[in-house]
């Protein structure tokens, strides 16, 4: 293995807190150390993904023959729903940014804490009062969500379950989101070191500053939609509902217009760790910086353009059907500079592939597919087809899945050292990324198929043509459930099993490489002065870093 | 970064200027209410989002004192309303012509 300079005399945030006793429950929940709170998102967040995950398995469970074999349709309605729900506004919209954002944003700029360490606390209990009334929207009496997680209007007006409860949750969530964008704004506007300008900052902190802006954009519409659809519920006001005089289309402008940039607040982040794991495994500098920084500018502010084109088929004009059509190529261009800059990042390099590289390397493959299927659904004619059918289900969760999904697993397996000062074992993870990537498309490659051939989503059953590929597709459920099980197997082991971590095991040159392992509370002892380029590799000698 | 707040706190306006602000704005809210009884056609949505968007430049400016800020702050809020204007224009595209 390789080798870092360590400091191995100081105290790490573990042993060091913000609260009177460094030890115990409270000296958690009440920090505002921002690598406790992002400590506290990875539990919190990693255990909703369990949830969500297990809900999904018991859904292809269900659609493993035609008819009925573990649940009834109406139970059928409520997984899904809530497997969206949870998946969405519990795993992936806060995922990256809450926890590596929370963990790595200060540190990269060289800072002690976020802008506003109070608030960054605030912004955790607000998400699990989120999740609190999510969950008593599950228990209460009226029953769990049926609507999807979309909660399309009319039937969310006239569903009898708890879709009040549900959205107020997502309200609450919003929140959250928004005092974490406005936190990390601020970081990076006033807390960045001395040295450290704009293009000197690491691309996850740009990716993830650019999502923030996204976040406290394009939220409160959300937010402002949920309490329509609560007024309308409550009061009868028509406003979306036709049958009350509203236009159930608006509210799918007002969901989308959140929505889909939602998906880029999903994206960003992932991106960002992309752009720091390809060089250090590369051991060259990221080919195209600028343009990887400005293409996540231009991805959130040309993600605010192309809403519409989840309406397509909702009886939209024509008019506005093309200009968002085009819009929607339009954002595959950023996306495309991205991608050519990591595989020129790699080219000529001397690559080194331990697992985060490896599930790099399974991300680019499996967003690649997700973003090519998006622009099939991005043309008019090919979207009346495939709207609403199972290739939209694969389409997104190649993105959101096999993109962020796959892209939060890196992200744990690159930073796990620096975050817990333990190393997994390397070998098992390398097998679990074959596993996974076989999984990924034993699950959801067969769905593609199925749109094509006109499987609809959210349907309970279907016709015995269909029966093969629903096989198929459960099979890859019950490997992706193996696969799981050995990336958190193999990283909770480590904690107690695993060896000592280096400050650098992996040969990175960002400021979170150049501190101990876990990182001391204020994380840096002295204030750094930031002299180099971000992926400046000559810094190794400097570092004393040697390979193995 | 306290420095540099508080010099813009130590900016006095004073009551007058926001007492005449308030009172612009309850005039703005009466002429909003009386021109709902009013059928304008085709520019009802237009003056109401023009009474709408000088009530919100008025507040922005003298109540959140935007006016006294840093520009940065008022690029921030121009982006914002830059956004919002293009989410309008494009949802016009499917109103206008569905």
């Amino acid at each position: 293995m390789s080798d870092g300079k360590t400091v191995a005399t100081e105290k790490s945030f573990y042993e060091e807190g913000t609260t009177k006793s460094p030890k115990g429950i409270k000296s958690w929940i009440f920090s505002t150390d921002h690598k406790r709170i992002g400590i506290l998102y990875l539990c919190s967040i990693a255990t909703f993904f369990v949830v969500g995950a297990i809900l999904g398995i018991l859904m292809r469970l269900e659609l493993i023959a035609p008819g009925r074999t573990i649940m009834d349709a109406q139970t059928y309605n409520q997984t899904f729903t809530l497997h969206g729900v949870i998946m969405i506004f519990l795993f992936i919209v806060p995922g990256l940014p809450a926890i590596f954002g929370n963990f790595f944003l200060p540190i990269h700029i060289g800072a002690k804490d976020v802008a506003f360490p109070r608030l960054n606390l605030l912004s955790w209990w607000i998400y699990i009062t989120g999740a609190f009334l999510a969950l008593l929207a599950i228990t209460m009496p009226g029953g769990p969500v049926d609507t999807g997680w979309t909660f399309y209007i009319p039937y969310s007006v006239r569903s009898t379950t708890n879709v009040s409860w549900a959205i107020f949750a997502a309200f609450v969530l919003g929140f959250s989101s928004i005092l974490t964008g406005i936190n990390f704004i601020t970081t990076v506007h006033r807390m960045r070191a001395p040295g450290m300008t704009y293009f000197k900052m690491p691309l996850f902190v740009w990716s993830t500053y650019a999502t923030a802006w996204i976040q406290v954009i394009a939220t409160p519409i959300i937010a402002i939609t949920i309490l329509l659809l609560i007024i309308e519920r409550f009061f009868g006001v028509g406003i979306f509902d036709p049958a009350l005089g509203g236009d159930p289309i608006l509210y799918q402008h007002l969901f989308w217009i959140y929505s889909h940039p939602a998906v880029y607040i999903m994206i960003l982040p992932a991106m960002g760790v992309v752009s720091e794991i390809i060089p250090t495994f590369s051991r060259r500098t990221i080919f195209g910086y600028k343009a990887i920084a400005y293409s996540s500018l231009a991805i959130a502010f040309v993600g605010y353009l192309v809403w519409a084109h989840h309406m397509f088929t909702s009886g939209i004009s024509d008019t506005a059907r093309i200009i968002f059509s085009l819009l929607t190529f339009i954002v595959a261009l950023p996306s495309g500079v991205k991608i050519f800059n990591w595989v020129a990042t790699m080219y000529k390099g001397s690559i080194d592939p331990k697992p985060p590289f490896l599930w790099v390397m399974a991300f680019i493959f499996l967003f690649s597919i997700g973003g090519l299927t998006g622009l099939v659904l991005g043309s008019l004619a090919t979207d009346i087809h495939l709207h609403d059918t199972y290739f939209v289900v694969a389409h997104f969760h190649y993105v959101m899945f096999g993109g962020t999904g796959t892209i939060f697993i890196a992200a744990l397996f690159y930073w796990w050292p620096k975050m817990f000062g333990r190393m997994y074992n390397i070998k098992l993870a390398n097998y679990t990324v074959v596993l996974y990537f076989i999984a990924f498309n034993t699950l959801y490659f067969p769905k593609f198929i199925m749109g094509y051939m006109g499987m609809p989503r959210r349907y309970y059953d279907y016709l015995s043509e269909f029966t093969t590929l629903q096989f198929i597709s459960t099979i890859g459920s019950w490997l992706m459930a193996v696969a799981i099980f050995l990336i958190i197997w193999n990283l909770v082991r480590s904690l107690k099993t695993g060896r000592i971590a280096h400050a650098n095991p992996w040969g990175g040159v960002t400021l979170e490489w150049q501190i101990a392992s876990p990182p001391p509370l204020e994380n840096f002892h002295e204030v750094p002065v930031i002299t180099h380029e971000p992926y400046d590799f000559s810094q190794l000698k400097e570092m004393d870093y040697e390979s193995k | 970064m306290s420095h540099e707040n508080e010099k813009h706190e130590n900016h006095s306006t004073g009551y007058g200027l926001y007492i005449i602000v308030w009172l612009a704005l309850l005039g703005l809210t009466s002429i909003t209410v009386t021109i709902a009884g009013i059928d304008l056609g085709s520019y009802t949505l237009f003056v109401a989002l023009t009474i709408a968007a000088i009530k919100s430049y008025l507040v922005i400016s003298i109540f959140m004192h935007i006016k006294y800020e840093d520009p940065i702050f008022k690029v921030f809020i121009l982006i914002s309303v830059l956004t919002l204007a293009v989410i309008f224009l494009l949802t016009y595209f499917d109103i206008i012509y569905r």
